[in-house]
């Protein structure tokens, strides 16, 4: 792979973050690698317990200590190891560098505080505005997020906003000291479908007017498509492949991410054409089966697959795959 | 022929304007507003605030309202009846029971306002700390609330002062140190809920510190409950001074306190009922207004409770 190192503006090496619970360890992130360039979008995508919602959070160390723990890895930002960084130097990195958008906007905002004193607490924080320039400030952001009457609805409670426009305070609130790294952690779940493309499109538009890069999380895999550059796909905490939208829409290579693109509903293919959906369910994360954790539910999985984590591999030029047979699946699928 | 397709300009649809929204019509409704709504069409809360109000008006004008000295003695007017001069009457040593009574509110008043200040301060330091950080700080607080709990107020109360000595100040303590376990256990269980909804994660992620989080974000939404607690027990520490007066542990003579009213006519039940009905009518009044506005209020901040 071809890459100006300069080019990254954060690097995620080897995390691995585990909960310790009663009923064992919950494996939650095992050993996750990627990286992030500059004005990109990626795509992290998996479903529910796949591990990309905790990779999000270990990015800024939100994880709930105890039970979860991050064991090892770096995260590198700003020639920084942010897994090394103290308490201090951390919280000034949150909500200024690096911020995020949450899943669910109808629960992210405090109910006792107005929205404008909401998004003047992060610019006080961070920038030391005052508080007559932090509400000015605050009245550009919500125009900046397509809130009309700004001014009049920076004193209105977040009970009296939609879910859609409470999503868009959040990303105001997000990217109120225009943020290096935009984490948006399936910020379209909650929304309905017309609003969800319309935030979607804000989020693009926003990272081109604050130079921004964008980690988006998601399991809805047309959202990915449209949005993301990259695309890391996660199964059972690890990265099954990697690699830009082409390759993994039009050439996935791993069995796992070929069965989630055989379950989408297409309204190019014939009506007759049934969706193969993946058997079976994810393994609990507290026993992972040994060997690859996809195999039980693998159509192709061979013993060999028993016989240790498979490594994630430059199968070819930037794409890389985690699957101890992918050459011999492509050859039986006449790939090459 | 068709007809012709035009659109008569008459039923055309007014574009829907938020005139009233802009106008400020709608009042902003917050937790707070929306309780004093609630509060307000509940006639017996109301009776308490009016109550405890017009109670913390007589406290702090007593001087005003009382026609005599409480503390001076006219021989010649000992045991009077109820009177024009002396509505009350008086008691053994010729003091005016309205103006003793009147006077004995600072008393009452002071007690539940500062004792209970000073569980509430204990108990939100003590909660959140346990609440917050969980673990071991939280293990041996709620243990030692335990404690706390599995001790009779009263006696507490007693033991408390028999070491520190009767007197106003030593009531506050005592009654204070006495009740912080129940506003600990309380904002302790707010504190667990709230700190794991997503908006203290989201305050978290835009750099808050924990300090921050906790009196900024936690405080505000945890202080219902608190101040619904607070009032029904400045009720209850308002008996308990009364109890410690009246055992003489409380407020020494000659200062006129309800409870040592009480205690003082004892004797005289039969021959001088007044000397006993009116303060012990201070006291019940009293307790009733503050636990009348403590339902109130728990009702007006979570109607789903009724």
């Amino acid at each position: 792979m071809s890459v100006d190192t300069n080019n990254k503006v954060l690097e995620v090496k080897n995390l691995k973050t585990y909960f310790f619970t009663d009923e064992g360890i919950v494996k939650a992130v095992d050993g996750v690698s990627f990286d992030l360039k500059f004005g990109e979008t990626l795509g992290i995508v998996g479903e529910t317990g796949s591990g990309k919602s905790v990779t999000a959070l270990s990015i800024l160390r939100l994880i709930q200590q105890p039970p979860g723990k991050i064991v090892d890895g770096e995260i590198i930002f700003d020639s920084k190891d942010l897994l090394k960084l103290n308490n201090n130097e951390l919280r000034s990195y949150r909500g200024n560098k690096i911020s995020m958008i949450f899943q669910d906007p109808m629960t992210s905002l405090n109910p006792v505080y107005t929205i404008g004193n909401q998004i003047m607490e992060s610019l006080i924080l961070h920038q030391k505005l005052d508080k007559k320039s932090a509400q000015k400030e605050a009245i550009k952001l919500l125009e900046m997020v397509g809130i009309a009457e700004a001014e009049r609805r920076l004193s209105s409670y977040p009970h009296e906003f939609s879910g859609g426009m409470r999503q868009r305070v959040m990303i105001a609130m997000a990217i109120a000291n225009q943020p290096d790294i935009l984490i948006a952690d399936e910020p379209t779940t909650a929304l309905d479908v017309t609003i969800q493309a319309q935030i979607l499109e804000l989020i693009e538009e926003l990272k081109y007017k604050t130079n921004s890069s964008i980690i988006l999380i998601t399991h809805d895999l047309g959202v990915v498509a449209k949005y993301a550059k990259r695309v890391m796909v996660m199964y059972a905490g690890r990265a099954v492949e990697y690699s830009t939208v082409d390759n993994i829409y039009y050439r996935a290579m791993h069995p796992y991410t070929m069965g989630l693109m055989n379950s989408i509903t297409r309204l190019d293919k014939s009506k007759k054409s049934r969706l193969k959906p993946i058997e079976g369910s994810p393994p609990s994360l507290i026993d992972l089966p040994g060997g690859c954790t996809f195999k039980d539910r693998c159509v192709y999985s061979r013993e060999e697959c028993g016989r240790g984590i498979p490594p994630l591999v430059e199968v070819e030029d930037g794409h890389f795959v985690a699957c101890f047979r992918v050459k011999e699946i492509l050859k039986e699928l006449g790939r090459t | 022929m068709y007809p012709e397709n035009k659109i008569e300009q008459k039923d055309k649809v007014e574009p829907f304007k938020d005139v009233d929204l802009i106008e400020g019509k709608y009042s902003r409704s917050s937790l707070y507003k929306d309780a004093w709504r609630r509060l307000k069409r509940n006639k017996l809360a109301m009776v308490g605030l009016g109550i405890v109000i017009i109670l913390i008006l007589i406290a702090i004008f007593a001087g005003f309202i009382a026609p005599y000295d409480p503390i001076m003695r006219i021989k010649e007017d000992s045991s009077l009846s109820p009177s024009r001069e002396h509505f009350f009457g008086t008691d053994l040593l010729g003091r005016d029971i309205f103006s003793r009574v009147i006077y004995g509110s600072r008393i009452s008043i002071a007690v539940g306002v500062v004792a209970v200040g000073i569980s509430v301060a204990i108990g939100l330091f003590l909660g959140a700390l346990s609440g917050y950080f969980g673990s071991v700080s939280d293990a041996i607080i709620m243990r030692i609330a335990d404690i706390f709990f599995a001790f009779p107020y009263i006696l507490g109360a007693i033991a408390i002062m028999t070491v520190l000595g009767p007197g106003i100040v030593n009531i506050f303590i005592a009654i204070g140190i006495l009740g912080w376990a129940s506003f600990a256990r309380i904002f302790r269980s707010s504190v667990l809920s709230i700190k794991n909804k997503e908006y203290i994660e989201a305050a978290r992620a835009l750099g808050a510190s924990n300090y921050r989080i906790i009196t900024k974000h936690i405080f505000p939404n945890a202080m219902a409950p608190i101040i619904v607690y607070a009032t029904m027990n400045v009720g209850t520490a308002i008996i308990v001074e009364a109890a410690l007066s009246f055992l003489g542990l409380g407020v020494q003579p000659p200062t006129p306190a309800w409870g040592k009213m009480l205690s003082e006519s004892l004797d005289y039940i039969d021959i001088a009922p007044w000397m006993m009905l009116f303060p012990g009518m201070a006291i019940v009044i009293t307790v009733l207004g503050f636990v009348l506005l403590g339902d109130g209020l728990r009702d007006a901040f979570d109607p789903r409770l009724k």
